[in-house]
């Protein structure tokens, strides 16, 4: 089922053509109402007729983290501070919270984009839709809410903390959608297979989000309460949940490419990539009235795909999210992220080798060494085996970065005892003193 | 008639040989016959020992890598190229000695440790040779 289907089926140029007036559009509303991209542009010597279209994007200057923290709480506001009906906020563990600011406006295009989302997994009018993310300054409650009131489904605002009135409430008004994390989600299941009542659930499908999640857990998911997962992406800064949601293909998150602009950029050079190369995500909003964002770094990293879907969509499709570009290092001038590596080694035999990256200089060239642990799986009473492995890991790896690494066999438990289990990267370079 | 040998791996760090020895010793398991084999930055110890599957569960506890399989230990004696009838006969079969080392068990004659690709028919071949073939009592 498609909510929109003019939008959400458009053809390319016309997406395209779309994007091109609301981004000139745009341009001009920040560089008039907004100082600080207006000083941004013309520290690079950029006046609003300088962007003409889509073509032009990469003139702009990328709005940053730094710049959100600079601009707190509401220096990036486009409009009358009156135009904003409501404000909502990340916690900020990291720094200062990232803002939400909308304006009416702001939370009609929210609601749109939600609606899409819940349709495209699925929901409609007839559905019952318990909310159980959290409702407040999170986005994930409120931006639920109004995506699934909109489609006109019977809302039930659970929020979170309480698992055994959620189990109540699912059971009692036979909800059949369920909004919340993954990994919540996950609890419910086990909670309800303790207390013997997964068959009094009445579920068809969830629409998870706000964490990252692999395919195990959506498989541990489908199976353990019998519905079909979808997974919802969205940032506060951007409006909250219901950017992108992936279809029943399960092959990448269409975002809303009539109201985001997305783009894959070299984390270290900021340059554009080819479609199907993975960078950083970036979003230009291209509607939002009261903190419209410009060439947003999300340091997500992932890749793009413009073909058009099975489902019948056309709009891009955001890949499986693969690390954060805080993790990427760079050797050899190849950028790496380990989550590659990682994924990489689950091919030698389906499960993920405990394993450290050491990275090091050595007479002014970088160095890579891969230490794995030979867990008994591994185990060979025969050397040329054992050399197999260490060839095996090498070939990997050296297809999935680009680089010779040395591969180091080690014995079982060594490197959690003294990196603890999440540590996959020791830098012993000294690149900044 | 196959024998039971434990392999464990070891990283080339130092006291490491050391260690997994004395967790041996201190579980009372006896060592029949030792062997090391070295690779560029790992080496694989291969023993005869009196329980090889009560020493894998100590090693185990004791984070070691190892594992339990089956080769063929011989006794050949001194006369000149007895050696090289085994392996000739072995080779013109088809099948691959993946490693061989010698047992020191202090008999008459030379202890031989043999893994090949097809350790049922070189159990056969040998059989048939005036070949004696060690038991795992017989070595335990
Ligand atoms: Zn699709």
């Amino acid at each position: 089922m498609i909510w929109n289907e003019a939008k959400e089926c458009m053809p390319r140029e016309e997406i395209e053509e779309l994007q091109s007036a609301r981004l000139k559009k745009l341009v001009d509303r920040v560089y008039h109402n907004v100082e600080y991209y207006r000083r941004k542009m013309q520290e690079v010597g950029l006046e609003p007729m300088d962007i003409q279209g889509i073509q032009d994007i990469e003139k702009l200057p990328f709005t940053t983290n730094e710049d959100l923290n600079k601009a707190y709480p509401l220096g990036l506001l486009a409009v009358p501070r009156s135009e904003i009906i409501r404000i909502h906020a990340t916690s900020g563990t990291t720094g200062k919270p990232k803002i939400g600011a909308y304006t009416r406006r702001d939370i009609d295009i929210w609601a749109e984009g939600v609606a899409r989302c819940m349709t495209m997994a699925g929901v409609t009018r007839d559905d019952t839709v318990l909310v159980s993310y959290g409702y407040g300054l999170f986005t994930g409650g409120l931006g639920a809410h109004y995506g699934a009131e909109k489609i006109g489904a019977m809302v039930i605002p659970v929020s979170t903390g309480n698992t055994a009135k959620l189990i109540g409430m699912l059971i009692d008004f036979q909800a059949t959608v369920i909004a919340c994390t993954p990994s919540y989600l996950l609890h419910i299941a086990e909670t309800l297979e303790k207390e013997n009542k997964i068959d009094q659930i009445k579920l068809k499908c969830c629409i998870c989000g706000a964490e990252p999640w692999t395919d195990e857990m959506r498989a541990q998911i489908e199976k353990r309460l019998h519905i079909k997962a979808y997974d919802i992406y969205g940032l506060t800064e951007m409006m909250g949940p219901g950017v992108a949601n992936d279809c029943d293909a399960h092959a990448g998150l269409h975002i809303w490419e009539d109201h985001f602009l997305p783009e894959i950029v070299d984390p270290a050079t900021g340059k554009h990539l080819a479609p199907g190369e993975t960078g950083e995500l970036v979003i230009t909003t291209l509607t939002k009235e009261g903190l419209p964002l410009v060439r947003y770094r999300t340091h997500d990293l992932t890749s793009l795909s413009y073909e058009k879907c099975s489902c019948g969509r056309t709009m891009a499709r955001i890949q499986r999210f693969k690390g954060r570009t805080d993790d990427m290092l760079i050797i050899k001038g190849v950028n790496v992220f380990p989550t590659q590596v990682e994924a990489a080694l689950l091919t030698i035999d389906g499960t993920t080798p405990h394993y450290l990256m050491v990275v090091d200089r050595v007479d002014n060239q970088d160095t890579l060494e891969i230490q794995i642990e030979v867990e008994e799986r591994f185990f060979s009473d025969e050397i040329r085996s054992l050399e197999k492995l260490a060839d095996k890991v090498r070939s990997v790896l050296k297809t999935a970065i680009g680089l010779n690494a040395r591969v180091k066999l080690v014995e079982p438990d060594t490197l959690e005892h003294s990196q603890g289990k999440t540590k996959h990267v020791v830098d012993k370079r000294k690149l900044y003193d | 008639m196959y024998v039971k040998q434990l392999s464990v791996f070891l990283e080339n760090r130092e006291g490491r040989l050391e260690e997994a020895l004395k967790v041996l010793k201190d579980n009372g398991i006896n060592i029949i016959s030792l062997s090391l084999s070295d690779a560029s930055d790992f080496g694989l110890l291969r023993l005869i020992v009196s329980d090889p599957d009560e020493a894998r569960r100590v090693l185990k506890e004791s984070r070691f890598s190892s594992q339990v399989s089956d080769i063929i230990a011989i006794r050949i004696s001194h006369t000149v190229g007895s050696l090289f009838e085994v392996l000739r006969a072995i080779t013109e079969a088809g099948i691959n000695i993946e490693y061989m080392y010698t047992l020191s068990v202090g008999v008459e004659g030379a202890s031989l440790a043999l893994k090949t690709s097809d350790l049922a028919r070189t159990d056969e071949l040998i059989g048939g040779m005036s070949v004696h073939m060690y038991t795992q009592e017989e070595l335990g």
